[in-house]
């Protein structure tokens, strides 16, 4: 274990911990666009730089490991100032559309820059230009927005393996694209959606649930994804009896945030205009819409014409335990073993 | 799986065999690659060069159809050059003689000849399976869907006992199942011969304690398969048929005997959330709600019960399926009052002992629980086979290699395998409006050698037929495939795949090859169709 | 005649200006006078002195004789070696008194000098091992390899050896931080990614003495415990890479490289790996990444690439100079390294004088030597005898050092107090007609195209210096531009992950200091005082001297220039755009500015 301290306080954390760690540990409140624990560090927004005693220049929170006896600062004028003016070459360089943006009110961006004052920036000169991307029918592309944080570029090496998209150019032109500048569509990207997931700001915005809601709208729901055996935690977004938005669930035990394309872009099935609404029943040959208790009292009074071993149910693998437990149930009450599902599939 | 998802991060080697995982379990996948890129071992089993062939240390292009016979020769050069885990094989297992008598006539050069696999790269893989610290085997429907599906699977299990890769962390035999609760599904005794838990149906015990909960009699004869159920119908033993959430007149083998029997049947209830292709056949067809629309739990690969929860409201008149059940059962005149999911769960830890500890409270509090978890203050299992086996000990079992029940021939010349795409999950996606524009047809994958052969070209569509049907498919062409083999998918309903496939079954599991059957490619404008 | 040796510098610079002609043209004409069994021609490499190339010295008399083209050969052959008469035009001339100087040490370029990592640069045949066998190279390596790991870290550190690469770090300190990091794997990388413009002392190295830096790795990794390393070289530098492969070829066929090395147990290998040529690549992090086929990038350190470097392996990274001067320490032992150089700054430093100095090249001078020394003495003073201004010292990233200064000794220490810093050892000299402003513009402009573009401060802080400068140059600067850009430019000093960035402000910064006034001139009287802005010059035709031609006016796109034939014009100042047509049309010289 490793004591430091931070504005002060003393903490003692784990060996290899980083400062922003220690700091979580105490609650100070240190801001990062490029951070994310699962990944490794790049050290590239520099919002998190704090004051060390006794180093020459600021360090970065998120990747520089704790030392026995250090001193940090966090709330420093210098430590303040580094921070501004990061925001401020950051604002000056990205478009103030917050009032259509979809991450307005969800974006740390906007967030830092309220918490440290910047409202525009003073530095005048070029801006990115670059044509929004829509061409695929999972995300938007708008590179104006991006702040290089490389949480994408990242998620997309070291979690999904396809490596889609990387730097490329260099200095002020560096943006973040796949090989040779082409489309996504036509890269390795398998639109896992992770790199939408992970994007601070505006610059990747799913097409599903487009101006569908504010994030402060939207109720979350934490669930299980319906499609492969994998078990993926999935947070819904729910606005208007909608699923309007997905995400992985951080939390979860099995997919600790990932996702891929069906479950990320694959649920708007759940408000597809086909969906069964009403009971169906064959009359002289035609289907017609009928009422429960008409559709439940027919189906009965044929089940209690026979005996167990004439009937059949074939249950789900898509359905829950619940449900899978109550269809069993219910034939073998009747006297049928004849249960079976699509298992061999 | 024996083991849990997670402990791929830390596996030594990795043996994929009959599995696609970037596609159809693709976070799975992303696990596979990256553990094989920070330096894991990474053994690929396929005819097909999957894109986990491009992590690969070792890529065996088998033959389809023949992955005993490559198993036999790894244990082969295992047992032959002294790297069997003898120790456990002496503690743990019974039935080695038997095996290692079959096993050994699969030398190398043998399996070689079966497989197609260079008897080199054979033995590369068993001595890196042998050797590893700790291995994995991932196997999926390639090993299953065959009629030798059943020896596929004690292949696998033998290759595990032999080396002792089992019962440790990283190390085990792990099935990827396909489907989100199919592991619940059978968990739950949606199955013909077991109750909720694996308690066989056959077994007083068992009879006695459902019976005694339910407060009835049961049946103690095992009841019929889903194919089985087909063939009943057409010998009008099965005169009623109720489906819930499935749509075997697109996913199941034969299509075309499948519908008949559908057709067939004296009273077909079909409760869906879609107007499937099967629900055409129905004489009711009831609205379900979807996963988001209701309370739950589903148990995936891993073992792990996870709770599902209600975001929505279900559109229209739907209801979820428990509750459908829950009012024909009281139209049946049973006396069910379950008012929530939780009430039937609490049922179902009363009597499968694996969840005997799991709760809603706890899943809520806790995340996804791993059975067996046999009481409260059980911190679920991540991997099984610990310190004993189920039965005791692991048992070997001697497997020969059987050719498939299709082979190609003169008049169908090449071999059709079935399988999935990452953008398509069976046919719930095609209702996506982001997937489906996407992905909106099939595209079977030819090898350059056969195209040329026909003379077709890339998008051209062609007619694909099998002794018991036929269909039209655009084509890629692409050495993913090897010369003689065609890949399509069953996403489709546009092209149902399986039209084509036979109905042969394992005679164990009566599984049906989905994997292999003899076709014939024509141009569409020769064929005239 | 008495056996002869010829030494040809075979350097980039002197191949440049012709001297693998004066090579093949002496080859023929030895032949021609039936001379070849007794005259030896050796390729050397770099002798520095550029500016006179080609380099062309006799031994055993060591005549040196510069400029020398392949149409001089016939004459150097027939009255040098055989008549034994020297070709006096041939020789250096003395700046002051034009007379000929015969002996290279006591050319003034030379005799300042103190050569320990060009010991061998344009000594000997750099591709030829068995000369540096007899110079005594790879004797270092014997002796480490009868020392401890810690014993010769101790006699690095002993030297106070320093990383001439830029930073300056103690060389010894790093070895044992990657000796202290057990374990299986480690990696010494030597970086050879010169990426500043104008400097070339890595290349004269590698291209004039492989097997030192070689030797230098070598015991780099003997005491680190590492069995392999990587060179990275710019793939701009295809002699030097030649020469280094040569060099490892030999030296394996020697065993002192490869596999039981001088049959002890000790095995190391040496990898070439070219760069592509971006200057962030000369990042030590940055570099790893571009070994290890990833973008090159730099990555936050801690951790140091001595702790976790290439494949996550210790690795110990040093430039090539400081490689270079290894084995000398190892032979010589770290005592008699330490009466070189000043307290903080031990041994020497190679810098490329270059800029409006008369003598340009590569000279090695002892630290602690003041910047007077080596630009007036050296360096021959200021071409065309102007006015010293400044000297920019330390790359594109350096600072810029004002008359005021030119007696600080140079070292590590005080180089950084003056602003500036060692670098790689850039020294670009400017005379009084260089506006700093413009030249703060112009370092910023190439650091800022060099970005990696990975961390806010560097990627859009730069762009905004660089946008600020371009606005004052061009006369449009406010005078809240000074402040603003003060504050960022501090801000992209303290910021920034790497080097890079985190030094890219220094010209801003040193410029600020030391011309402060140039700054204000340019904002607050829109005049640029070394009359280099053109946005700023006004024009004006001096009456005096204007015979009305007429010939400006034509030439003159904006119609500024009004006036009656064969009567003084005037130029408008509203319209005029600065361009400066006029004056070069102008036969009278009465086109002037102000």
């Amino acid at each position: 274990m490793i004591t430091l301290t931070i504005n002060g306080h003393r903490v003692e954390v784990e060996a290899g911990s980083t400062i922003l760690e220690a700091a979580e540990k105490l609650g100070i409140f240190i801001p990062t666009l490029c951070h994310d624990p699962r990944f490794t560090p790049a050290g590239a927004c520099r919002m998190c730089l704090v004051e060390v005693e006794r180093a020459r220049a600021l360090m970065a929170a998120c990747s520089v490991p704790v030392m026995e006896g250090m001193a940090v600062h966090t709330d420093t004028e210098r430590v303040h100032a580094a921070r501004k003016e990061n925001l401020r070459l950051l604002l000056a360089n990205h478009p103030l559309d917050c009032l259509t943006c979809e991450k307005n009110g969800d974006c740390r961006l906007q967030e830092y820059c309220y918490r440290y004052g910047i409202a525009e920036s003073d530095y005048q000169g070029a801006r990115k230009e670059y044509a929004l991307d829509e061409s695929n029918p999972f995300l938007i592309r708008d590179l104006n927005k991006c702040v290089l944080c490389g949480l994408c570029v990242r998620v997309c090496h070291e979690i999904n393996g396809a490596g889609a998209i990387d730097f490329t150019n260099r200095g002020f032109y560096t943006k973040v694209a796949p090989a040779f500048d082409d489309a996504l569509e036509a890269s390795s990207c398998v639109f896992c959606g992770m790199c939408v997931d992970v994007c601070p700001v505006g610059a990747l915005t799913p097409k599903q649930g487009l101006r569908r809601g504010r994030p402060w709208e939207l109720q979350k729901v934490r669930t299980t994804c319906p499609f492969c055996g994998t078990g993926c935690g999935l947070e819904l977004s729910v606005k208007d009896d909608r699923v309007v938005g997905v995400k992985g669930d951080p939390a979860s035990p099995v997919s600790r945030g990932q996702t891929c394309v069906k479950g990320r872009f694959g649920l708007d099935f759940l408000h597809s205009p086909d969906r069964l609404q009403k009971p169906l029943m064959r009359k002289n040959g035609e289907m017609v819409e009928a009422s429960w208790e008409e559709a439940l009292s027919l189906i009965a009074s044929k089940m209690r014409g026979l005996r167990g071993r004439e009937m059949a149910g074939f249950s789900s693998a898509r359905a829950t335990n619940e449900e899978n437990y109550l269809f069993q149930k219910l034939f073998r009450m009747l006297g049928s073993n004849n249960i079976d599902h699509c298992a061999r599939l | 799986m024996t083991n849990s998802i997670g402990e791929i991060d830390n596996a030594d080697v990795m043996f994929v065999i009959g599995a696609n995982p970037t596609a159809a379990h693709p976070v799975i996948g992303y696990r596979l690659k990256m553990a094989a890129k920070n330096g894991a071992t990474l053994i690929v089993a396929d005819p097909r060069q999957i894109e986990l062939v491009d992590y690969a240390d070792v890529f065996l292009r088998l033959r389809p159809g023949t992955n005993e016979a490559l198993l036999n020769g790894m244990i082969h050069v295992i047992l032959a050059e002294g790297l069997a885990d003898e120790k456990f094989i002496r503690e743990r297992t019974e039935g080695f003689p038997e095996m290692a008598a079959v096993v050994k006539k699969y030398t190398p050069a043998y399996a070689a000849e079966i497989t197609g696999v260079p008897a080199a790269d054979i033995r590369r893989a068993a001595r890196l399976f042998a050797g590893a610290e700790n291995a994995s085997i991932f196997y999926t429907l390639g090993i299953t869907n065959h009629t030798t599906g059943t020896d596929g699977v004690l292949s696998v299990a033998n290759l595990a006992l032999v080396t002792g890769h089992v019962g440790k962390p990283s190390s085990g035999v792990n099935p990827l199942r396909g489907q989100n609760n199919v592991q619940g599904a059978c968990d739950m005794g949606a199955l013909p011969n077991v109750f909720t838990g694996y308690q066989g149906v056959g077994e007083r015990g068992a009879r006695f304690k459902f019976g005694r909960a339910w407060g009835t009699r049961l049946n103690p004869r095992p009841g019929l398969t889903i194919t089985e159920v087909f063939d009943a119908i057409y010998t009008k033993e099965i005169k009623f048929l109720y489906i819930m959430g499935e749509n075997p007149a697109l996913t199941e083998a034969n299509l075309h005997h499948v519908r008949g029997a559908l057709e067939k049947v004296d009273f077909l209830v079909v409760q869906d959330i879609f107007f499937t292709e099967t629900a055409a056949y129905a004489d009711v067809v009831l609205p379900a709600a979807a996963f988001a629309e209701k309370e739950g739990t589903f148990t995936n690969t891993e073992r792990r019960v996870q709770m599902v929860r209600k975001a929505i409201n279900p559109p229209g008149e739907a209801k979820p399926d428990w509750v459908i059940l829950s009012a024909l059962a009281r139209e049946l005149r049973l006396k069910w009052n379950y008012a929530t999911p939780a009430e039937i769960f609490q049922e179902i830890a009363r009597l499968n002992p694996a969840y005997a500890g799991i709760s809603y409270q706890r899943l809520e509090k806790e995340g996804g629980l791993q059975w067996p978890c046999p009481d409260a203050k059980h911190p679920g299992t991540p991997y099984l086979h610990q310190d004993k086996f189920v039965r005791g000990k692991g048992l070997f079992t001697p497997v020969e290699y059987q050719p498939p029940a299709e082979e190609p021939d003169s008049d169908y010349s090449l071999l059709l395998t079935t399988g999935r795409i990452l953008f398509h999950y069976n046919t719930m996606t095609r209702y996506s409006g982001a997937i489906e524009p996407f992905k909106p047809e099939e595209v079977a994958q030819v090898n350059p050698a056969d195209a040329g052969h026909l003379g077709v070209v890339e998008g051209e569509t062609v007619k694909l037929s099998s002794r018991r049907g036929h269909i039209a498919v655009r084509i890629t062409i692409t050495d993913a495939v090897p010369p003689g083999v065609i890949y399509v998918t069953f996403h489709y309903r546009e092209s149902a795949v399986n039209l084509l496939t036979g109905s042969a079954l394992d005679p164990v599991t009566k599984t049906p090859e989905f994997k292999i059957c003899a076709v014939k490619m024509e141009k569409l404008a020769t064929a005239g169709a | 005649m008495q056996e002869k040796h010829i030494l040809i510098c075979a350097g980039t610079g002197c191949i440049s200006s012709g001297s693998m002609q004066v090579y093949e043209a002496l080859k023929k004409e030895l032949q021609k006078q039936r001379l070849e069994s007794k005259v030896r021609i050796i390729l050397s490499g770099c002798h520095g002195f550029c500016e006179k190339g080609p380099i062309f010295i006799v031994y055993p008399e060591d005549i040196f004789y510069c400029g020398v083209s392949a149409e001089d050969v016939p004459a150097l052959v027939t009255e040098h070696l055989l008549q034994g008469k020297i070709v006096e035009r041939l020789l250096y001339k003395d700046a002051q008194t034009g007379e000929g100087i015969t002996s290279h040490a006591e050319i003034p370029f030379y005799s300042k000098q103190k050569r320990l990592a060009l010991r061998n640069c344009g000594v000997i045949d750099p591709e030829n091992i068995d000369e540096y066998i007899m110079r005594g190279v790879y004797q270092g390596l014997e002796r480490v390899l009868r020392m401890e790991p810690q014993e010769i870290i101790n006699e690095v550190k002993g030297s106070g050896l320093r990383g001439r690469g830029g930073a300056g770090f103690p060389t010894g300190m790093k070895w044992e931080f990657a000796y202290h990091n057990r374990q299986d794997k480690k990696y010494v990388v030597c970086n050879a990614d010169e990426g500043d413009p104008g400097a070339f002392m890595d290349r004269s190295v590698l291209e004039g003495d492989p097997h030192a830096v070689l030797e230098g790795i070598m015991i780099a990794g003997r005491a680190i415990g590492s069995d392999e390393a990587y060179i990275y070289v710019r793939a701009e530098y295809p002699l030097a890479i030649r020469r280094l492969r040569t060099a490892i070829a030999q030296a394996e066929a020697y065993r002192v490289a490869g596999e039981n090395i001088l049959g002890s147990e000790f095995n190391f290998k040496i990898n070439i790996k070219e760069g592509a040529g971006a200057f962030v690549c000369g990042e030590e992090t940055a570099l790893l990444a571009s070994i290890e086929g990833a973008r090159g990038m730099p990555r936050p350190r801690p951790p140091f690439p001595a702790f976790k470097g290439l494949w996550e392996k210790p690795t110990c990274i040093n430039n090539v100079e400081t490689l270079a001067n290894v084995p000398l320490i190892i032979r010589k032992g770290s005592a008699w390294y330490t009466t070189i150089g000043t307290e903080g700054s031990k041994g020497t430093k190679i810098f490329a004088l270059t800029g409006k100095v008369n003598n340009t090249g590569l000279c090695e001078v002892p630290m602690g030597i003041t910047l007077r020394e080596i630009i007036f003495d050296i360096g021959g003073g200021l071409q065309g005898g102007k006015k010293f201004k400044a000297v920019q010292i330390g790359g594109p990233s350096g600072g810029c050092i004002p008359e005021s200064l030119l007696d600080l000794p140079v070292d590590y220490d005080s180089l950084h107090s003056a602003g500036a810093m060692m670098g790689s050892g850039g020294m670009v000299v400017m005379d009084e007609g260089t506006c700093m402003v413009d030249l703060a513009r112009y370092f910023l402009a190439f650091t800022q195209s060099e970005s990696c573009g990975k961390c806010t401060p560097c990627r859009e802080g730069t762009k905004r210096m660089l946008e600020i400068l371009e606005r004052i140059t061009q006369g449009k600067g406010k005078a809240e531009d000074i402040p603003r850009l003060e504050r960022l430019a501090l801000a992209v000093k303290d910021g920034s992950l790497c080097g890079l960035g985190q030094t890219a402000p220094n010209p801003v910064l040193t410029t600020l200091r030391y011309f402060r006034d140039e700054y204000e001139a340019h904002i607050l009287e829109h005049r640029c005082p070394a009359g280099q802005c053109s946005a700023l010059l006004t024009y004006y035709i001096d009456a005096e001297l204007c015979t009305g031609c007429r010939a400006c006016t034509r030439v003159c796109p904006a119609e500024a220039i009004t006036g009656e034939k064969k009567e003084p014009h005037v130029i408008d100042e509203e319209k005029c755009i600065s361009c400066g047509n006029c004056v070069e049309r102008c036969k009278f010289d009465a086109i002037k500015t102000k």
